[in-house]
């Protein structure tokens, strides 16, 4: 049979986001893909360098457009670590359940990508819907529905609004009580396992050698999530579960979003109530045009909704950083794992193994 | 799988039926959060000009533009610049109001700017008061028209709050003697900052230069506090010397004309500059290794300057820098001028007068101490002498109330000089003071330490009695609040009609009467009384302190000659030279601030002055 070379994406409807594969296919299998960046490249880590410890975290949401927050806390949590400083207590909760928030919303948001791209759009739509619920509460919190701007470094930046705590809760339980409904329509739809079981399925031992993170990995069976291995903000102060799944497919992955959404939603229901009732929000920082910090340099991480996400900052002890380098989740999920899963997967499937990888473009190229 | 699973997708069915959750806009709008950020609204009545937000904004979004209508007051600390918005770059990260330090920027929750014209997304914001037009109520708005120039009212969104400001609004406390241990001695009631603590201090600048503005001699303050941040103390004093050589003094009685124009003084403490200031003088301690200035080279010209003040002196070093000879006369054993002989030894003590004094004899200028112009040397020979003569006298003669048996009372200037370098005045147990001005604040000051000394263990009681009430004293809140805090007592609103004395001759008490007014209605001095309403204050002591004048008696019948400003100063021009040629003056004489730093701006004045006159 002939070889033929596809292009799929930037301008393909399979594709979501900034980012081409070149296929090479024979018939409807892939030979080989090869993953073709670049395209939303803005070149943060240098423009970082350009702008003060704290101008620099109204740029950083920018990396990622589906889930803001996790960057911000990388780099906040960056420059705590290099400067000293501490967060306060109430400041870590409030870290936690915005990140948990986030959570669900970026869920939310791949789950109406994932739904979309496989033609279910009634759950497309609710997903989208729900999402927008998450947001009304970003909106709320901290003045912003997308780059929320929140997370700065030594705390956040305003305190909850009055009884915010409420509306959370009330938000939560109305997107909770649709999940049944997620589940006959979606998960639990003959349809969505036809297509998704068995495809672009990744080993344990593969994941491990790839480099892969997050909900890719814990398909496959391991527990790895950095809020328990490495807990940061205020993870260790309360009980959770980490969901995992053991066939490593793009099915068990979007079960393992599912339970993960569940597990977060529970997570913020127990981080309210142990969450001290008053206290600073953020520890204050020194003027910000002449805040200076020492030289040295410091690599933290934390597990975006993605995947565990890094960051290596680097001071020369001047006010601005010296060298930034972000480790972000789609980058090994997007050039090495979606490459090699692809080979003899069918051509219908790129999207649907792209998506179910989690694949944010804009996290790739910064 | 179960079977079900072919059934249950359909019901989803139900919401076919449900109310869609879409919006329809126009119709149907989404309001924004409280919080929302949206776009800029700036209250200008506020608004300093100071520029902070247009440093810190990431994008470059904001620059600050010179408005006409708008008067700039530096010694207030407002510019006539206000932020201009681009839209086009800006990101509402809100960075800008958190760091705006009178609070007047913050957001709105209007989003809408619909436009043909690109020039439109710049943007200068202002609020309902400044701009009623743009400004609509909810009746009269509508989404259609929705604009920068059509906005809803009172539709604040994020706004600044204190507590999350960006900057530090809080003081690093200056440490100091308590004053229930201060008034019991002369000892310097400011301890100074340790070298942390002045750079934590430092670091609160936000650079926005409104001091640089305010201050009269124009320092160079931005720079010399940055060096400071920076832990670089002889940089600072470098920068200190280029406007002003006597910054051991001036760190420790500047009137801080900059501080009141501090942007953090407006929702927190103002940066303590003269404390920085006196920081770096004190520590380093040879002045000459640090700054490694030398004159310039000799013009040949000399310059005979009368009076070692702060006006003096700093006229000294300035044409000593530009190759002039220079030679101070004065009458006092050393330099210093007022200073020497006025502020008590707790505020400024004498060896930190003779720091900045010895650095500039180090450079070259002559001093010739004890000798009093117009006695030991004729006034008319120093005019024969000399390329130029500079006055700067200053106020040497205390004015008296002239009241019924007021020659029983002391002055003020002696007062203070024999206590500082003469000798000490025996006090009374009860003591009043005539004045509410700084220097009759250093008077009662100084008397309730000498009756502490004097008399210890026993009763003993300084007030004062000004004729201006609480809000209008002329003396500093500072100076109030610290002579309050040594239990000197206040009599304001009242005037001193007679000195009581007893059978003796000696002072009993004092008669006073209560003030109607001080000022007239054109803001002069003309106070006006009660004259039914008396009371009788005790004392056997009382101590004129209501001002000062100069005293030209020296000059002969050229003083004739000098001619004076309606408020009763020297008349001199843009060069400093008064109506007689050749005579330059400045410092207390010519301005009506009458405090050293504003004697340091005339005596930059007229070294420009002298130098052109010269060398013409």
């Amino acid at each position: 049979m002939r070889e033929l070379e596809l292009y799929f994406g930037p301008q393909h409807l399979g594709m979501v986001g900034n980012f081409s594969i070149t296929l090479k296919v024979e018939g409807d299998r892939i030979k080989k893909a090869d993953a073709n960046p670049g395209y939303l490249h803005r070149g943060f880590e240098k423009l970082m360098e350009y702008r003060t410890w704290m101008q620099n975290f109204p740029l950083v949401c920018r990396i990622n457009v589906v889930e803001p927050d996790h960057i911000e806390l990388i780099y906040s949590m960056g420059v705590e670590k290099l400067a000293g400083i501490d967060v306060p207590l109430r400041g870590k909760f409030i870290r936690s359940i915005y990140c948990e928030l986030a959570r669900v919303g970026s869920h939310l948001f791949g789950l109406w990508a994932y739904s979309n791209m496989l033609g279910f759009d009634t759950v497309a739509q609710w997903a989208m819907y729900h999402r927008d619920l998450v947001l009304d509460l970003f909106e709320e919190l901290t003045g912003a529905r997308v780059y929320h701007i929140y997370i700065r470094p030594g705390g956040v930046r305003r305190d909850f609004p009055q009884g915010f705590e409420d509306k959370i809760i009330s938000t939560l339980h109305s997107i909770g009580g649709k999940v049944p409904d997620y589940n006959a329509t979606f998960f639990e739809n003959r349809l969505f396992e036809k297509r998704a079981k068995g495809v672009g399925t990744l080993t344990r031992e593969n994941a491990v050698k790839w480099g892969a993170v997050g909900h890719a990995m814990r398909a496959t069976g391991m527990k790895y999530d950095i809020r328990k291995i490495e807990p940061y903000a205020a993870y260790d102060q309360v009980e959770w579960e980490v969901p995992t799944r053991n066939e490593g497919d793009a099915y068990s992955r979007l079960l393992a979003i599912r339970d993960e959404m569940i597990e977060s939603v529970h997570m913020i229901f127990k981080l309210i109530d142990k969450m001290p009732k008053k206290g600073a929000v953020y520890t204050k920082t020194p003027n910000p045009f002449q805040w200076k910090i020492p030289a040295g340099e410091a690599y933290v991480r934390c597990e975006s909704s993605r995947g565990e996400l890094g960051l290596y900052i680097v001071s020369d002890g001047g006010d601005k950083p010296y060298r930034v380098h972000f480790r972000t989740p789609s980058y090994s999920h997007g050039l090495t794992i979606l490459e090699k899963v692809l080979e003899g997967e069918s051509i219908a499937d790129v999207g649907n193994i792209m998506i179910s990888l989690y694949v944010v473009a804009p996290e790739i190229d910064r | 799988m179960a079977e079900t699973s072919f059934i249950n997708p359909f019901k989803a069915i139900k919401y076919l039926f449900k109310k869609p959750k879409t919006l329809c806009y126009p119709f149907e709008l989404k309001e924004p959060a409280v919080r929302y950020r949206g776009f800029h609204i700036n209250d200008w009545d506020k608004c300093t000009g100071c520029g902070n937000c247009a440093d810190i904004c990431p994008n470059e979004a904001i620059e600050m533009v010179k408005i006409a209508e708008l008067v700039s007051k530096p010694e207030e600390g407002l510019k006539d610049e206000r932020p201009e918005l681009d839209y086009g770059r800006c990101c509402f990260c809100g960075l800008c109001v958190d760091i705006c330090p009178p609070g007047s920027l913050s957001l709105t929750r209007d989003y809408f700017h619909i436009h043909f014209n690109t020039d439109t997304f710049t943007f200068i914001p202002r609020d309902e008061k400044a701009d009623k037009d743009s400004f609509v109520s909810d009746d009269e708005y509508s989404v259609l028209k929705a604009s920068l120039s059509h906005r809803k009212k009172d539709y604040r969104g994020f706004s600044p709050e204190i507590e999350y400001a960006l900057f530090e609004t809080d003081r690093v406390r200056m440490p100091e003697i308590s004053p229930k241990k201060r008034k019991l001695s002369f000892i310097e009631q400011v301890i100074g900052y340790k070298k942390e603590e002045a750079i934590s201090e430092a670091t609160r600048c936000l650079g926005c230069k409104l001091c640089e503005q305010a201050c009269p001699a124009h320092l160079q303050i931005y720079e010399y506090i940055h060096a400071i941040a920076e832990d670089l103390p002889e940089k600072s004093l470098r920068k200190i010397f280029e406007d002003n050589p006597i910054p051991s003094m001036c760190g420790r009685i500047c009137m801080k004309h900059c501080e009141d124009a501090c942007s953090l003084s407006i929702r927190g403490d103002a940066l303590a500059i003269r404390w920085l200031k006196r920081f770096v003088a004190d520590t380093i301690d040879d002045y000459k290794k640090a700054l490694e200035i030398t004159p310039g080279k000799s013009t040949g010209k000399k310059i005979a300057v009368i009076g070692a003040g702060p006006s003096g002196l700093s006229l000294a070093y300035f044409l000593r820098l530009k190759g002039h000879d220079v030679i101070v006369f004065d009458e006092l054993p050393g330099g210093g001028g007022t200073l020497r002989t006025g502020p008590p030894t707790y505020r400024l003590p004498l060896d930190s007068i003779d720091k900045d004094v010895n650095y500039i004899k180090s450079l070259g200028v002559t001093f010739k101490f004890n000798t009093k112009v117009g006695k030991d040397i004729k006034f008319d020979k120093l005019l024969k002498d000399y390329d130029a003569v500079f006055l700067g006298i200053g106020n040497t003669v205390s004015f008296s109330t002239r009241v019924k048996n007021a020659e029983k009372c002391c002055l003020a200037l002696e007062y203070l000089e024999d206590n500082k370098i003469g000798k000490q005045r025996k006090v009374g147990k009860k003591v009043i003071v005539i004045g509410g001005g700084n220097v009759a604040m250093d008077v009662a000051r100084e008397t309730i330490r000498l009756q502490h000394m004097q008399h210890p263990k026993e009763k003993v009681v300084t007030k004062t009695v000004s004729l201006e009430d609480w809000h209008e004293l002329p003396a500093t809140e500072e100076e109030i609040e610290e002579a309050k805090e040594e239990d000197i007592q206040f009599n304001p609103a009242w005037g001193p009609k007679e000195v009581v004395l007893d059978s003796n001759g000696n002072i009993k008490g004092l008669e006073c009467k209560k003030v109607k007014s001080v000022f007239d209605g054109k803001g002069r001095f003309a106070p006006t009384f009660y004259e039914n309403k008396t009371q009788f204050l005790e004392g056997d002591m009382v101590i004129e302190a209501i001002g000062q004048r100069p005293d030209f008696s020296f000059m002969g019948k050229r003083a004739d000659k000098l001619q004076f400003t309606k408020r009763k100063k020297v008349k001199v021009d843009k060069n400093g030279m008064t109506s007689i040629p050749k005579v330059f003056a400045g410092g207390d004489i010519v301005n009506i601030n009458l405090d050293a730093v504003t004697a340091i701006a005339d005596a930059k004045v007229a070294a420009e002055g002298i130098t052109k006159y010269l060398l013409k």
